[in-house]
């Protein structure tokens, strides 16, 4: 009988322990999840903040039709870019657009005093900013959740429930260097 | 980050048990050496109860309470779009569960504090001076060094070791002037009595007393300080950690270290919230024991040491080259952070240094339109600040003399959006 007790005691407890672990794996896997996420909406507010950008600085930039379309151009390739790595390079090219558009804008002094303009300007700055904090914090997520998946004791669960390793998000040499590097004051 | 919130949760815990145990024996022998027999227990009772009280105070009101102490405003995204931009990207970056409320302190000192019992529910204020002077990666610096002490769970940590310390004050301070004036009276009405054999006894218990009240709060509050100093400087690691940028925070704490303002609103008490020693006269003159936050010099100077990478270790390392001890300033479990994070370059250069004058403009502008001013632009160029509780139609320009229209409607609807505000009527 007392045998019995404690089997039983050891099985709760060990039921317990497994149940914690498989939440904690759950909560880091939300979080990567979470992480992810951020990093579209800033994405996706970039586009939206484009025609903005556009539109304030078209008034000024009369010499400039073709900076500007390259910018839009960008946009639009970005927008409708279906799989993960379509998306990663348009999006690149449309951090190299933005760049370049901004370093012409170096150019008109009355576009840079505008008080619309230096408002998108510094919109854009700070979607550029969390869209490259996002995808620090994407990283730091997706390595708590692998050294959580491939430690001992939280691995037998990770094997159990068929918790996989989750992708570091890499930028390529090339999208990198053609993020925006202008004065943003 | 994890198991570094986890090993500063423990040392709390280590430091409130020390703290509680001072409290009790204060609370002891000061109740035994006042009630004899029985006393003590009644005394425990009294300095707990008086923790206790103040405890849940601080816990449930503590952040309002400290906010609206240092007349603290909170604003929206329009009166300052940068500050709010850059909360928000180190929310992003510390992921952090919600967005912190925003504060803005209508002051010309430079300084900052971060105030928030847990992630979920916290908030920011930036001093209006510390907007006029910094760029924006030295703004993000101080951001990420106030968002850290939010994720660290330092704001819980300060309050209630402040608490505790304050309760040990408390009744250190009233036992002795208890005693100073009992003593007095005692001199004249009952000089010859009370000479018996347990006399002995209750006078030992009284000379303890006595030099428990007058050392406990000064142990107390020099472990309190200590600690206080090691959080800003896990602080200062966890924002280079954040923005990837020392030079950003570096720079940021020069230009504060510059400024020799003291900050009207700030006291005491509430000093080690702040970024930088809010009370700079007084401060000089303390010595290293007694201060809650380490030198600025030492910090500026720690940070730009760091030339290799951002995790805690290089933060470590930098700390060893810069002050050229080996004390180990972050927790063991923040030096296994090994990950090789790169600096990143820098980004804002602010390109015109701006004059003293229009800096102090700058300020006035912002406190205004915190204080929900509305700005007219006369068409002779000048700005005719308009306060929120203005009655009239119209504006006679002091330049030019052109009558200005005055948006009635926009400024009493802004007046009701932001509640009652002292000294307005509401329609």
């Amino acid at each position: 009988m007392t045998t019995a007790i404690i089997v039983l005691v050891i099985i709760v407890i060990i039921a317990l322990f497994f149940i914690g672990m498989y939440n904690a794996l759950v909560r880091l896997r939300n979080r990567v999840r979470n992480a992810w996420s951020q990093i579209d909406v800033q994405l996706k507010r970039r586009h939206d903040l484009i025609p903005n950008l556009v539109e304030t600085a078209k008034g000024y930039m009369k010499h400039e039709l073709q900076t500007m379309e390259s910018v839009t151009q960008a946009r639009s390739r970005a927008m409708s870019a279906e799989s993960v790595g379509d998306r990663a390079k348009a999006e690149g090219e449309l951090s190299g657009a933005i760049s370049k558009f901004f370093l012409v804008v170096e150019n008109y002094p009355d576009l840079k005093a505008n008080q619309n303009f230096l408002a998108v300007q510094e919109e854009l700055t700070s979607t550029e900013n969390k869209i490259s904090f996002a995808r620090q914090s994407y990283n730091d997520q997706v390595l708590f959740f692998n050294n959580k998946i491939q430690v001992f004791p939280s691995n037998v669960v990770a094997g159990m429930f068929n918790f996989k390793t989750e992708e570091f998000f890499e930028i390529e040499e090339e999208a990198e260097r053609a993020a925006p590097k202008v004065d943003f004051s | 980050m994890w198991e570094l919130i986890q090993s500063n949760r423990r040392k709390s815990f280590i430091l409130f048990i020390f703290m509680g145990i001072c409290l009790v024996a204060l609370g002891y022998v000061i109740g035994f050496a006042f009630l004899s027999e029985g006393g003590g227990i009644t005394g425990i009772f009294i300095a707990l109860a008086i923790w206790f009280i103040l405890s849940m105070i601080s816990y449930f009101s503590g952040s309002s309470i400290l906010l609206a102490a240092s007349k603290a405003k909170e604003v929206t995204h329009d009166v300052h779009p940068q500050l709010f931009n850059v909360v928000e990207e180190m929310k992003i970056s510390a992921n952090l569960p919600a967005m912190p409320k925003i504060y803005i302190i209508p002051d010309p000192a430079p300084n900052a504090f971060a105030t928030g019992m847990k992630p979920e529910k916290s908030a920011v204020a930036v001093t209006a001076g510390l907007l006029s002077r910094l760029n924006r990666d030295e703004l993000q610096g101080v951001v990420a060094h106030e968002m850290s002490h939010i994720i660290n769970r330092d704001v819980l940590y300060v309050t209630f070791a402040g608490i505790m310390l304050g309760s040990i004050v408390i009744i250190s301070e009233v036992f002795l002037r208890g005693m100073f004036y009992s003593s007095m009276s005692s001199r004249r009405y009952r000089s010859s009595s009370s000479r018996g054999g347990g006399g002995q006894a209750q006078l030992i218990i009284m000379v303890v007393a006595i030099v428990l009240a007058i050392l406990a709060p000064i142990l107390a509050r020099l472990l309190y300080f200590a600690i206080s100093r090691k959080r800003e400087y896990l602080a200062d690691a966890s924002a280079v950690r954040l923005t990837r940028y020392p030079e950003g925070l570096a720079s940021a704490l020069e230009k504060i270290s510059q400024s020799n303002l003291d900050l009207a609103s700030a006291n005491k008490v509430t000093a080690p919230m702040y970024i930088a020693n809010p009370l700079k006269k007084k401060g000089r003159k303390l010595s290293n024991l007694t201060s809650t936050h380490p030198p600025i010099t030492e910090r500026i100077k720690i940070l730009r040491n760091i030339s290799q990478g951002v995790n805690f270790k290089d933060y470590q390392n930098a700390y060893a080259l810069a002050i050229g001890k080996s004390a180990r300033i972050i927790p063991a479990s923040g030096l296994k952070d090994t990950n090789e994070i790169p600096i990143r370059k820098a980004k804002a250069e602010r390109p015109e240094e701006r004059g003293k004058k229009k800096s102090m403009r700058d300020i006035g502008d912002l406190v205004r339109k915190v204080n929900k001013y509305a700005f007219l632009l006369c068409v002779c160029g000048l700005k005719i600040k308009v306060p929120p509780d203005f009655k009239k139609h119209e504006i006679t320009c002091p330049r030019c003399g052109h009558k200005n229209e005055v948006p009635l409607a926009e400024l009493t609807a802004a007046v009701a959006a932001a509640g009652s505000i002292p000294g307005t009527k509401n329609k």
